[in-house]
């Protein structure tokens, strides 16, 4: 039986046959028709969606933790917001976190996410010790850096076109506290936010929030958002080590589209920029708090509405990210169209085989989607293309092919792996038919 | 010493769900299924997570004859028994396949019977422990897209209501469960109402409560008792010409 399936940002929805599985063996039986992986459907586009879905999250379970070493090894539909509940306590934290919890370890790896500490630590698939995948061939390999590395390499960031990700053995980073000592400073403009962050590189994590809206001398005004993870004296509570589940709020229903506009944006980033009344704050907060602001209010993607939306995320060199960046702000202010979470962040050096960061500046958007909105886009991926960037194929579901090919400089050497590993396109999805991966 | 709980057929995700419950709130567990492989699997996810004391045995709920010596030569005596074991198998094979109607009724009633008898044998003697049966809201009406499994589900359902009667003079409490749709493998690829389906945590949550304020019989998701008492009291004229 079929359902209609979709995304995060519930764009585009499809009907699709969802299997799961929590056993390998009984996987390989189900695997009759072409698939693709899907864990907890929180990337925002098609790259996880097609007409029949491997649904891992059964597959969930914790298999050994080595507390000494901080290397913990595990099924991949396990959420990171669980990982937490059992490492934290223990003194170990993520070694990379996306700005929600609630994904997989398997979406973590097909994503390649990111996090505040890229520049500092890489992306998510630097801290893989090895794992094993279930490849088109229908044989499970296990991969690394070093054993079968195309494999590994082509997995990492590959949308789960090599197949089915299944066991994941990766490194922890060592905490004293679960709290996070965080700066906050306030940069009244584009320019002044990247000099911020250009004297900054030592912070471990940093991030910007960034209003869209504003023109003038404000053009760019942004708050800077720098952490360390705090040490035993400074945590305020008791429980150093305290993973907290925090009550959650729900979003009730899906608001009418008109709720979102221009005006409504421009209050909210005008409030936004305003809560921080000193020019820098100094606090120690939850790392819950700290690095996943947005999953206490559950299914805030109904906000959007209806209609869904779009998240619109690129990477820029740093050579061209200033003069980049002016100009796409520029179109994106005159064209009115707002978002509510803009988040700029200078990427580290990182040159993987089709992993998204590359050393420079990162911007993700929310676009409610409305007329027009598809057309200004392939404007500003024209834009991205021509500054030498590309777009994040996870937050994506709509770049036209030509956009891809032009900025992913390894793609032809990925299609090559992962025809070697899915000879028969037993591993498919509507991201990788519109962008043409498999041949 | 911690209590120990034994649950019957641990593979399945609510029996998962249960399993990662107690373990949390510090039972030792001792998972009971066919196939070790999985069981290995998620033994070894309770120890991680809960630092718990866990161990794996061979269990077939239809190797009747077995039962007495699986239970008695148990490494360790439970204190509370969790029959999870169950097959909603495929109602139009069944209906003309006897040896898919009898897996069916077998799995779903005469196999709890056979070992939950044993148990209760044990826990009648030593004047303690919990039973906990994971019946169905199949049970309660029969209808004809899943009356094998229902009627299977039901006659467990009685089989639970009057073990308790004869063992509540023992101190030995029996929970009937009857958890609606659960986010399991069972119903993969059936639309149910998001309102109505609750997650295999949800059901260890419900269980490990129900168990502690020792109440007799609970629905996992409450909505589910008044959507029952409708479907209970709906005419057997009226309910026959429905399309259920």
């Amino acid at each position: 039986m079929k359902k209609s399936i979709s995304n995060w940002n519930n764009y585009p929805v499809v009907e699709a046959k969802e299997i799961s599985f929590d056993n390998p063996k009984e996987l390989s039986l189900k695997l009759t028709h072409s698939s693709i992986p899907h864990g907890n459907g929180r990337c925002y586009g098609d790259a996880s969606l097609f007409s029949e879905v491997v649904n891992t999250l059964r597959y969930d379970k914790v298999l050994a933790f080595d507390e000494t070493h901080g290397i913990i090894t595990c099924q991949s539909g396990v959420l990171l917001s669980e990982l937490l509940q059992i490492i934290v306590p223990r003194g170990w934290f993520l070694p990379v976190t996306p700005g929600t919890k609630f994904i997989t370890v398997g979406g973590a790896i097909a994503s390649d996410v990111h996090g505040k500490n890229h520049h500092v630590d890489g992306s998510f698939s630097n801290h893989i010790v090895s794992m094993s995948v279930l490849t088109g061939t229908g044989e499970t390999l296990i991969c690394s850096k070093n054993q079968n590395s195309d494999l590994f390499w082509a997995t990492c960031g590959g949308m789960g076109l090599t197949g089915i990700i299944l066991d994941v053995k990766f490194r922890l980073k060592g905490i004293h506290s679960s709290h996070i000592r965080q700066k906050q400073i306030k940069a009244e403009n584009l320019d002044h936010v990247m000099e911020l962050f250009d004297q900054n590189t030592e912070s471990t994590y940093s991030v910007a929030w960034i209003d869209c809206l504003k023109s003038g001398k404000n053009f760019g005004r942004s708050i800077l958002m720098l952490g360390e993870h705090a040490g035993t004296d400074e945590t305020p509570v008791e429980n150093k080590l305290l993973a907290k589940e925090k009550s959650l709020m729900t979003v009730p229903f899906h608001f009418p589209s008109f709720v979102l506009n221009g005006f409504s944006v421009k209050l909210f980033n005008a409030l936004y920029y305003a809560k921080n009344y000193k020019k820098e704050m100094n606090s120690v907060v939850h790392y819950d708090g700290y690095f996943y602001p947005l999953d206490s209010i559950l299914e805030w993607n109904k906000i959007y509405g209806k209609k869904g939306f779009v998240q619109y995320q690129f990477v820029l060199p740093l050579e061209t990210s200033k003069e980049g960046l002016k100009n796409i702000l520029t179109r994106i202010n005159k064209m009115g169209m707002g978002s509510f979470l803009a988040v700029l962040k200078l990427f580290g050096h990182q040159d993987d085989l089709i992993s998204f960061p590359m050393k420079g500046y990162t911007l993700a958007l929310d676009f409610p989607i409305r007329e027009g909105l598809f057309g200004f886009l392939d404007e500003l991926d024209q834009v991205v293309a021509d500054f030498g960037g590309r777009i994040y194929l996870s937050k994506d579901a709509r770049m036209k092919k030509e956009i891809f090919w032009k900025t992913y400089p390894h793609a032809t050497e990925f299609q090559r792996i992962i025809k070697k590993y899915d000879p028969d396109n037993r591993f498919n999805s509507n991201l990788s038919q519109r962008l043409m991966l498999k041949v | 010493m911690e209590e120990n709980v034994l649950i019957l057929g641990a593979a399945s995700d609510m029996a998962v769900g249960i399993a990662r419950k107690f373990a949390a709130e510090g039972y030792s567990i001792t998972l009971a299924g066919r196939n070790m492989d999985r069981l290995k699997a998620i033994e070894a996810d309770l120890k991680v997570r809960h630092n718990g004391n866990v161990s794996s045995v061979m269990f077939d709920a239809l190797d009747f004859e077995n039962h007495y010596n699986f239970y008695h030569s148990l490494p360790e005596k439970p204190d509370v028994v969790i029959s999870v074991f169950g097959l909603l198998g495929d109602q139009e094979e069944a209906q003309s396949d006897w040896k898919s109607c009898q897996e069916i009724l077998f799995s779903n009633y005469v196999g709890a019977v056979s070992i939950l008898n044993v148990v209760a044998n044990d826990f009648e003697k030593r004047k303690k422990g919990v039973i906990v049966g994971i019946s169905s809201v199949a049970g309660e009406r029969g209808r004809q897209s899943n009356y094998l499994y229902g009627s299977a589900k039901a006659g467990f359902t009685s089989y639970l209501s009057g073990l308790r009667n004869r063992m509540f003079r023992h101190g030995v409490h029996v929970l009937t469960v009857k958890p609606g749709f659960v986010k399991t493998k069972m119903i993969e690829n059936m639309k149910t109402p998001g309102p109505l389906t609750a997650t295999p945590k949800e059901v260890g949550e419900r269980v490990f409560k129900a168990v502690k304020a020792k109440t007799d019989t609970i629905y996992v998701r409450p909505i589910w008792s008044p959507v029952m008492i409708m479907i209970r009291n709906i005419p057997e004229g009226v309910f026959k010409k429905m399309k259920l």
